[in-house]
């Protein structure tokens, strides 16, 4: 179970990006967050990524607290951030270094082939296409075995074919081993085909707006009534958060608080 | 859906596959020798024919006659290898000292707020000017020459490795962060080789200088050496001596080059850069 208990982050610049975060979010469970930009989205991620510390609050991972990359948890980032000097086989392996040779050739292996990519393994990345290589990245992410995996906006950046494309493909990957995936995104579509819950953020400062469940069984089809009404629901949330007047349905009590800071 | 969207990309491509490439990629160093050779070419027949007599600007064969005397005594081997010595030494000391404090201040912030600000000032003095002291310092044979060469090779490749480090994408490091690299298998698995582009060209620029100041060396008083040549050449009027050692400096010079790059080549296959002429293999 990842915790987050009130996380705030404030940058050294004195920009509050981050406040009094808190939510549960179980073993094996999708999490989408969703909200403006720069409401503090990627900020979030990097703290339970141990990328950057929390300045309040705790983040804990079945107990253990995380104050710097753990070994448990993986991240995907917007770009791919491929090694350039490193073969696709090999950026691949990158975290494997510990592992003995033949066992990380054949995890390597299988890790290709889910993703499509099996006849790529001695590319340079530069040879890849833009969907390639986010593939690449996510194959990298995941022959790590993490339980829970972070992703900040991982498909922003590509068509929307190839975009729906990946999505399924990340959901048969999650099937097989089921690790907790936090989704950062700004496609209200991806968010609701993907997540169990969706956390609506707002901005200035960076906080919760609204959580809400996606009760919609799997696969999802995109067509359904009710994926549209849950879509229209999370929408409306999205567009209340942008509002600079409307009440924080989520902080609920603590919104008393907020304002004696 | 992939093919969909590589179809029309493909239909472009007979268009523009002519054969040309090929007879092209002899075609351009050839314009490049067309004027030299043209040059050289009109210079032996206005000589030959008398129109001049050449004794300041020999003929293209007086240079090469005069190379070829010399080779035949063996007396230009043993200029070259005394150069050739003195470069390597200077280089070699430059290229160690250049890189291991170039590493030194672009890894560490305080050393580098502690060590640049002085090697910056060290930079803007002219490195001819250390001259006089070098020999009163060292004495005027062999030890001072190599140490005025070092000085040039030092200053590119400090500031390349020093540059380089610093410019390493904070988002790469990231990735090594996430994978919990230790310091010793960040700097190996992710810093050398991001910084290695940038280390060969300062190599390479630091060469360039080290032939440069090779012959500012040679020139403070030498008893071999292609710079002794050029002196002993203007002293006794002897100008195809002069230029035969120019010829010669320019081919060691060029080859030196090539071998770093030749060197690189295999270390630097995955590059991503705008490089003309890379396309065929
Ligand atoms: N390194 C930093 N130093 C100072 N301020 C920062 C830093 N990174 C982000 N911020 C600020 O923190 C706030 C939240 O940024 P963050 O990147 O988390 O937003 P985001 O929700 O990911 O936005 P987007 O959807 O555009 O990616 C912004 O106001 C931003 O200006
Ligand atoms: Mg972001």
């Amino acid at each position: 179970m990842l915790v987050l208990d009130r996380v705030g982050k404030t940058y050294l610049n004195g920009v509050n990006a981050l406040e009094r975060f808190s939510v549960e979010i179980g073993l094996g469970q999708i999490v989408a967050v969703i909200g403006g930009s720069g409401c503090g989205k990627s900020t979030l991620l990097r703290a339970i990524a141990g990328l950057d510390r929390a300045s309040h609050g705790a983040i804990t991972l079945d107990g253990e607290t995380i104050a710097a990359p753990h070994p448990k948890v993986g991240i995907i980032f917007q770009e791919p951030r491929l090694l350039p000097w490193l073969s696709v086989a090999d950026n691949i392996g990158f975290g494997l270094s510990d592992v003995p040779s033949a066992e990380r050739r054949a995890r390597i292996a299988a890790a290709l082939a889910k993703v499509g990519l099996a006849d790529k393994a001695k590319a340079w990345p530069r040879e890849l296409s833009g969907g390639q290589a986010q593939r690449v990245s996510i194959a990298r992410a995941l022959v790590m075995r993490p339980e829970v995996l972070l992703l900040d906006e991982p498909f922003s950046a590509l068509d929307a074919f190839t975009r729906r494309d990946l999505q399924d493909h990340l959901l048969d990957l999650w099937s097989e081993t089921r690790p907790t995936l936090v989704l950062v995104t700004h496609d209200v579509d991806e968010a609701v085909v993907l997540a169990d819950r969706v956390l609506v953020m707002r901005p200035r400062p960076g906080r919760l707006f609204e959580r809400i469940d996606v009760n919609l069984a799997r696969p999802r089809d995109r067509n359904s009534p009710l994926f549209e009404t849950t879509k229209r629901r999370v929408l409306t949330a999205l567009d209340r958060s942008l509002d600079r007047d409307a009440p924080d349905p989520a902080a609920g009590v603590e919104t008393g608080d907020a304002l004696w800071w | 859906m992939a093919m969909t969207l590589d179809t029309p990309v493909d239909t472009t491509q007979p268009l523009a596959r002519p054969s040309a490439p090929r007879w092209r990629r002899w075609m351009r160093p050839a314009l490049g020798l067309l004027l030299p050779l043209t040059a050289a070419i009109a210079w032996e027949l206005v000589v030959g024919a008398g129109w001049s007599d050449g004794r300041l600007v020999p003929p293209p064969s007086k240079i090469i006659f005069t190379i070829d005397e010399l080779a035949r005594s063996g007396e230009l081997l043993r200029h070259i290898i005394a150069t050739l010595a003195r470069v390597g030494a200077g280089f070699g000391l430059g290229v160690a000292a250049g890189t291991i404090l170039g590493a030194i201040s672009g890894y560490w912030g305080l050393a580098r707020r502690l060590l640049d600000p002085t090697i910056q000032a060290l930079r803007a003095i002219p490195s001819i000017a250390w001259v006089p002291l070098f020999i009163l310092w060292l004495g005027i044979f062999e030890l001072s020459k190599v140490a005025l060469i070092a000085v040039g090779v030092f200053f590119p490749v400090y500031l390349g490795v020093m540059g380089a480090i610093l410019s390493v994408d904070r988002k790469i490091v990231e990735v090594g962060r996430t994978f919990r690299l230790s310091g010793p298998a960040m700097i190996r698995r992710i810093l050398l080789p991001a910084v290695l582009p940038a280390y060969v060209v300062s190599l390479r620029v630091g060469l360039g200088l080290g032939w440069m100041f090779v012959v500012a060396a040679e020139f403070m008083g030498a008893s071999e050496g292609l710079g002794y040549l050029l002196i002993d050449g203007q002293q006794l009027g002897k100008p195809a001596q002069i230029l035969a050692a120019i010829v010669i400096f320019a081919i060691l010079g060029k080859t030196t080059d090539w071998l770093i790059e030749l060197a690189a080549k295999p270390f630097l296959r995955w590059q991503d850069a705008f490089a003309p002429g890379r396309g065929e293999p």
